[in-house]
C-alpha cells in the first residue's frame, strides 16, 4: 500500500494531483523509499538518525576523556579491555586522549550539529513550511545525504587504523597536523580526516544550494519572503553561510594535504622536528588559521542559527502569541550572517596578529553582540503576557535562551582582545563555546525534535520522559560548564589531561571529579531520550489531530502522515504571516486563511 | 564487578522511570488529557521558579567556593590592566545576566497557561526595539573603548630600557637565550641547528659570541624592569602562557613574535603574598602541540637587579662553552645561592 507518489525532478514545482489509491508505476520499492529516497522528509530523517549515531559516539568520547580529567590517578581496567594499547594499564594515554578530544570536537561540530541539525530540519521544514512538494532538486538532495554518509564512513574508519585518528584538535592547526613526525595522529589518521571533511564539504554545498534555491523559487502562492516563518529565514541564512565559507575550508585543507604529501610549503617554514631539519621555507602556518577560521567562525553560526529559528517558532506557538518584532528578528539574523564573516580573527588575537588589525576585529566582534541582544530581548517579550504551554519543546526553547544569554555574555569577555590575552586557550573558552554553541544548539535541536516529532513519525513522544530529560540536562549542563569558567580565570590551559606537574592548576581536583560524575549522568539521560525517541517511532501514541499544537504554519495542513508530495490535492495558498496567534480573540489563524474584512491591523 | 553493579543500577533506574512515564501517559488518557496537561504545566512552571532561585544561589555559592582558587593580584603592569578590564566586564555582564535570566524564568512561571488568561497580541513596538538596540550598543562601545585603550598599551612598543630574552618552544620543552653584554641577539638560521647548537646560532655573527643559552632551568627576570620576550618555535605552534603576569603569545615556527611586560613582584614577594614558600611563576604551553602538551612546563624567577647580576655573572655563553673550553675560571664556583637549585623542573614528556 503506497500512499506516496514519485515525483520527477522536473515536475516538482507543479501541482501534481495526488491519488491515494493509485498504484501502478508510482509504486516504490523499499530501497527507493527508505534508502535511496528522494523524499525530503525521508532524507531529513536519515540525517537525523545518522546524526544521533554520531552524537552517541561523540558523547561517549567525552565521557571517556572526562574520566581521565576527573580521576587522573585512577585506573579503569575496562578501558584496556576495550581499547588495548591506547589505554595500557587502564589509563588513557596522552595520544589517546588527544585523539578522543579531536574526534569529539570534529564529530559534534560537523557531523552532529551541522549535518544532524541543518540536515534534518532544513530538509524536513523547508518544503513543508514554504509550501513545496519537495526540494528544488531531490536528486542532489539525496546525494547530499550520501556524501555525508561517505564522510562518516571515512571518519569512522580512521578510528580503527593502527596509528589512530587525527589528534591535533578539531582545528587541526599545522605544522602539528602537517608533520608526520610530530604526532601519531598526524600520520594516516590526518589524511583520512581531510578526505572525510572534503566529502563533508561537498555534502554541505549540495544541501545548501538546494535549500537556498527552494526557499527563493518554490514558495507557494502568496508566500512572500516576509511571510516566511523565522525557521525558514534562519535555515536560509545558515545555508548562505555554509555555501560561502565551506569552500574556503576546503581550499585550506587541500593545501594542507599538499604540504603533508607533496612537499609543498604553504604552511611550513624553518622547522626542526625531533632533530630532523626540514627543507621547507617561506610558508606561514598562520595562513591556515585564517582560512580555517574564515569557515570556523561562520560555522558556529551555522550551528546556532537553525536553533534560533526553531526556538523563535516554538516560543511563539507555545506562548500563543506572535513572535515579538518579526522584522527585528529578521534584521538581526541578517546582521549576524554578515558579521559572521567579519570576525574570524578574534580566534587569533595572540598569534602575533597586527595589533591594529586586532582592534578592528574587537570592534566587529562586539558589534555582533548587538543583534544577539536584540534577539534575546525579543524572545523575552514574546513570553511576556503569553499563555505559555510548557511542553518539553517549550522548555528546551526556554533553556536555549538561558544558555544563549550565559554563553553570549562570556563571549563579550573573549571578544575583547585585552581580556582574551589572559583567557585565550584556557578552560574558560571550553566553557564558553560549550554553553553557547554546543549545549545551546543541542537544546534547539531537542526543542525541534519534540515539536516536529508528530510530523515526522505520526506518533507522540512520551512527555514525562521529556520533562525528566529537560530538567536533568539543563541542571547538568550548568553544573558541568559554569564552574569551568573559574578554571579558566585561574589560567588553566585547555587540552591538558593531567595537571599533576603544575603548581598553578592542580587545585581543582574535586571540581573536576564532580564535573565528570555529572557528565556521566547527563550522558545517561541522553540515552534515555534516545530510547524514548526510537520506542516512540514504533510504539508511541498515534497522533490523531493533524495540527496538534494549534500552529499557523503550512506543515500542519498536510495529512498526519504526508506522502511524497506532501499535500494531497493542491498546495494551499497563503494569505498572511505565520504569527497570527491570539489575534482578535482567536487562538490562532492559519496562514491559509484569507484576511477577513474587519480583521484588525497591526 | 563494580562497573557491573553501576550498569545494573542504571538500567534498573531507567526501567522504573520508563514504566512510570508510560503509566502517567495511560493515566492522563483516562483522567482526561486536558486536565493532566494543566497539572504537568503547573509542575513545570513551579520547577522553573525553583530552578531560577536555586540557580542564582548556586552561582553565588560557586563563586564563594572557587574565587579563592583563582589567581591573586596580577604580578605585572599589564596584568593589572587586564584584571581591571575583567572586573568591569564581570560587573556589567553580571547585571545583564541576572536581569535577563530572572525575566526569562519568571515569565515562564508567571505566564503559564491558564484558562483565565488570554495571550496578549503584541507583534511589535518600534520604540522598545530601538531602545534595546541602543543600550547594548552604548554599553559595548564603553567596553570596546576601554579594551582597545589597554590593548594598544599592552601591544605597543616596549620601553627603550627593556631587557630582552628569547624563548623557544619545541616538543616538549622551553629554551632560553639572553643577549649578553652587547644586548643584541646574534643571527640564527634553523639549518645550522645541531646537538651543540640547539638554536641554530650563526657563529660567524659576532653578536652571537656572548649570547647565553639555557634550558632545563628557570628564566631569570628583573623586578620592575620591562622585559621584551622574543618568541620562537622549532617544530609546531606552541604558546608562552604566563598566567601570573596575565600574558600570552603564540610561538610560531618561522615567524618570531614578541611581547613585553614589566614584572612587578619578585618570586619572594609572591611567596610571601600567597603564603606559599614554594611559589613559582610558571610558563605553560597554551597551544596544543602534541602528546606532551600537558606537561610542557617552564619556570620564571623574578628577582632584584643585584640577584640577577650575581646569577648572570656565573653564566657562560654557548660560544665559549663550545669553542673556548680551556678557561675553567668561568665555570661557576660551588653554588651558594640556594634559590635556583631548590626549583625542580618537570621532566619533559617523551
Ligand atoms: C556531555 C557533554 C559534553 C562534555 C562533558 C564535553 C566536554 C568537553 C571537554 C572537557 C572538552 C575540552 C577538552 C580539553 O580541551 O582538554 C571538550 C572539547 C570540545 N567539545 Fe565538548 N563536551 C560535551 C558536549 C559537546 C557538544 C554538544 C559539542 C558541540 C559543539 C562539543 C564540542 C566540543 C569542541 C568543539 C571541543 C574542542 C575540541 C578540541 O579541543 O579540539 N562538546 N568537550
Ligand atoms: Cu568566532
Ligand atoms: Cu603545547
Amino acid at each position: 500500500m503506497s500512499d506516496t507518489i514519485h515525483i520527477h525532478p522536473g515536475s516538482v514545482g507543479h501541482d501534481v494531483a495526488h491519488d491515494d489509491h493509485h498504484h501502478g508505476h508510482h509504486e516504490q520499492s523499499f530501497v527507493t523509499k527508505y534508502i535511496f529516497s528522494q523524499d525530503h522528509k525521508t532524507i531529513g530523517k536519515q540525517f537525523l538518525v545518522t546524526g544521533i549515531i554520531w552524537a552517541v559516539i561523540g558523547g561517549l568520547f567525552s565521557v571517556l576523556f572526562r574520566l581521565q580529567l576527573g580521576f587522573p590517578n585512577q585506573t579503569f581496567p575496562i578501558l584496556e579491555t576495550f581499547f588495548g594499547h591506547w589505554a595500557e594499564g587502564g589509563q588513557i594515554k596522552p595520544e589517546f586522549y588527544y585523539a578522543l578530544i579531536t574526534m569529539h570536537g570534529t564529530v559534534l561540530v560537523f557531523f552532529v550539529l551541522t549535518a544532524g541539525l541543518s540536515g534534518t530540519f532544513a530538509n524536513l521544514l523547508i518544503p513543508l513550511q514554504v509550501g513545496a512538494r519537495d526540494m528544488a532538486s531531490p536528486f542532489l538532495n539525496m546525494l547530499s545525504y550520501w556524501f555525508f554518509f561517505l564522510a562518516s564512513v571515512v571518519m569512522l574508519a580512521s578510528l580503527f587504523i593502527q596509528t589512530g585518528p587525527a589528534a591535533g584538535g578539531w582545528t587541526v592547526y599545522p605544522p602539528l597536523s602537517a608533520l608526520h613526525q610530530a604526532s601519531e595522529g598526524s600520520k594516516l589518521g590526518m589524511d583520512l580526516w581531510i578526505v572525510s571533511m572534503a566529502l563533508f564539504v561537498v555534502s554541505a554545498l549540495l544541501g545548501g544550494l538546494n535549500y537556498i534555491t527552494t526557499i527563493l523559487n518554490m514558495r507557494t502562492k502568496g508566500m512572500s519572503m516576509t511571510r516566511l516563518p523565522l525557521t525558514i529565514w534562519a535555515l536560509f541564512f545558515t545555508a548562505v553561510l555554509g555555501v560561502l565559507s565551506f569552500p574556503v575550508l576546503l581550499s585550506g585543507l587541500i593545501l594542507l594535504l599538499f604540504d603533508r604529501n607533496l612537499g609543498t610549503s604553504f604552511y611550513l617554514s624553518d622547522i626542526v622536528v625531533n632533530g630532523e631539519i626540514l627543507p621547507n621555507e617561506g610558508g606561514s602556518s598562520i595562513l591556515f588559521q585564517h582560512l580555517f577560521w574564515f569557515l570556523g567562525h561562520p560555522e558556529v553560526y551555522i550551528i546556532l542559527l537553525p536553533a534560533m529559528g526553531m526556538v523563535s517558532e516554538i516560543l511563539s506557538v507555545n506562548s500563543r502569541k506572535p513572535i515579538f518584532g518579526y522584522m527585528a528578528m529578521l534584521g538581526s539574523l541578517f546582521a549576524i550572517a554578515i558579521l559572521a564573516f567579519l570576525v574570524w580573527a578574534h580566534h587569533m588575537f595572540v598569534t602575533g596578529l597586527n595589533p591594529f588589525l586586532g582592534s578592528v576585529f574587537v570592534l566587529l566582534t562586539l558589534l555582533i553582540a548587538v543583534p544577539s541582544a536584540i534577539k534575546v530581548f525579543n524572545w523575552l517579550t514574546t513570553l511576556w503576557r503569553g499563555n505559555i504551554r510548557l511542553f518539553p519543546s517549550t522548555l528546551f526553547a526556554i533553556g536555549f535562551v538561558s544558555l544563549f544569554i550565559s554563553g553570549g555574555l562570556t563571549g563579550i569577555f573573549l571578544g575583547n582582545s585585552t581580556i582574551d590575552i589572559h583567557l585565550h586557550d584556557t578552560m574558560f573558552v571550553v566553557a564558553h563555546f560549550h554553553i553557547v554553541m554546543g549545549v545551546a544548539s543541542m537544546f534547539g535541536m531537542f526543542a525541534g525534535i519534540y515539536h516536529w516529532f508528530p510530523k515526522m513519525f505520526g506518533r507522540n513522544l512520551n512527555f514525562t520522559l521529556g520533562y525528566i530529560h529537560f530538567w536533568v540536562t539543563i541542571v547538568g549542563a550548568y553544573l558541568i560548564f559554569w564552574p569551568m569558567h573559574y578554571e579558566g580565570f585561574a589560567g588553566m590551559p585547555r587540552r591538558y589531561l593531567d595537571k599533576s606537574v603544575w603548581k598553578s592548576f592542580n587545585n581543582f581536583g574535586d571540581l573536576d571529579a564532580m564535573i565528570t560524575i555529572v557528565s556521566i549522568i547527563v550522558f545517561a539521560v541522553q540515552l534515555m531520550f534516545l530510547f524514548n525517541f526510537f520506542y516512540s517511532i514504533f510504539k508511541g501514541r498515534k497522533v490523531t489531530n493533524n495540527n496538534p499544537w494549534g500552529s499557523t504554519t503550512l506543515e500542519w495542513t498536510t495529512p498526519i502522515n504526508p506522502g511524497h508530495g506532501n499535500w494531497t490535492g493542491e498546495i494551499p495558498e497563503v494569505h498572511r504571516w505565520a504569527y497570527d496567534y491570539g489575534k482578535d480573540g482567536r487562538e490562532f489563524i492559519p496562514q491559509t486563511e484569507p484576511v477577513g474584512a474587519n480583521e484588525s491591523k497591526h | 564487578m563494580q562497573t557491573f553493579f553501576i550498569v545494573a543500577i542504571l538500567l534498573l533506574g531507567f526501567l522504573i522511570t520508563f514504566q512510570i512515564a508510560k503509566a502517567s501517559e495511560y493515566v492522563s488518557v483516562i483522567r482526561g488529557e486536558e486536565k493532566a496537561k494543566r497539572q504537568t504545566n503547573k509542575v513545570n512552571a513551579f520547577i522553573m521558579l525553583a530552578f531560577l532561585i536555586l540557580g542564582l544561589i548556586g552561582v553565588y555559592y560557586c563563586n564563594e567556593s572557587l574565587k579563592g582558587k583563582i589567581l591573586g593580584e596580577a604580578a605585572s603592569n599589564h596584568g593589572k590592566h587586564i584584571d581591571t578590564m575583567l572586573d568591569i566586564t564581570i560587573a556589567l555582564t553580571g547585571v545583564v545576566f541576572i536581569i535577563t535570566q530572572v525575566l526569562l524564568f519568571w515569565f515562564g512561571y508567571k505566564y503559564q497557561e491558564s484558562d483565565k488568561r488570554k495571550a496578549f497580541y503584541y507583534p511589535h513596538n518600534n520604540k522598545l526595539e530601538v531602545i534595546w538596540t541602543v543600550i547594548p550598543a552604548i554599553a559595548l562601545t564603553v567596553l570596546v573603548g576601554f579594551g582597545i585603550f589597554y590593548w594598544f598599551k599592552i601591544t605597543g612598543d616596549a620601553p627603550a630600557n627593556a631587557m630582552e630574552v628569547e624563548i623557544t618552544g619545541s616538543q616538549f620543552k622551553w629554551e632560553f637565550r639572553y643577549p649578553g653584554k652587547d644586548k643584541t641577539f646574534g643571527k640564527k638560521y634553523y639549518k645550522k641547528t645541531t646537538g651543540d647548537n640547539p638554536l641554530g646560532q650563526i657563529w660567524e655573527d659576532g653578536a652571537n659570541r656572548d649570547d647565553i643559552y639555557a634550558t632545563g632551568e628557570p628564566m631569570h627576570l628583573v623586578v620592575n624592569k620591562p622585559v621584551r620576550l622574543v618568541i620562537n618555535a622549532k617544530d609546531v605552534i606552541h604558546d608562552v602562557g604566563l598566567i601570573h603576569f596575565r600574558m600570552k603569545m603564540d610561538a610560531v615556527p618561522g615567524t618570531p613574535t614578541t611581547m613585553w611586560f614589566t614584572p612587578t613582584k619578585t618570586t619572594k614577594d609572591m611567596a610571601k603574598e600567597t603564603g606559599n614558600p614554594d611559589f613559582v611563576f610558571e610558563i605553560s604551553c597554551d597551544q596544543m602541540c602534541g602528546k606532551g602538551h600537558t606537561n610542557m612546563r617552564g619556570e620564571i624567577i623574578v628577582e632584584t637587579q643585584e640577584e640577577y647580576d650575581v646569577w648572570m655573572a656565573k653564566k657562560e655563553s654557548q660560544y665559549d662553552k663550545l669553542f673556548n673550553k680551556k678557561q675553567p675560571a668561568t665555570t661557576p664556583a660551588p653554588d651558594t645561592t640556594k634559590q635556583t637549585t631548590s626549583v625542580t623542573m618537570s621532566k619533559p614528556n617523551h
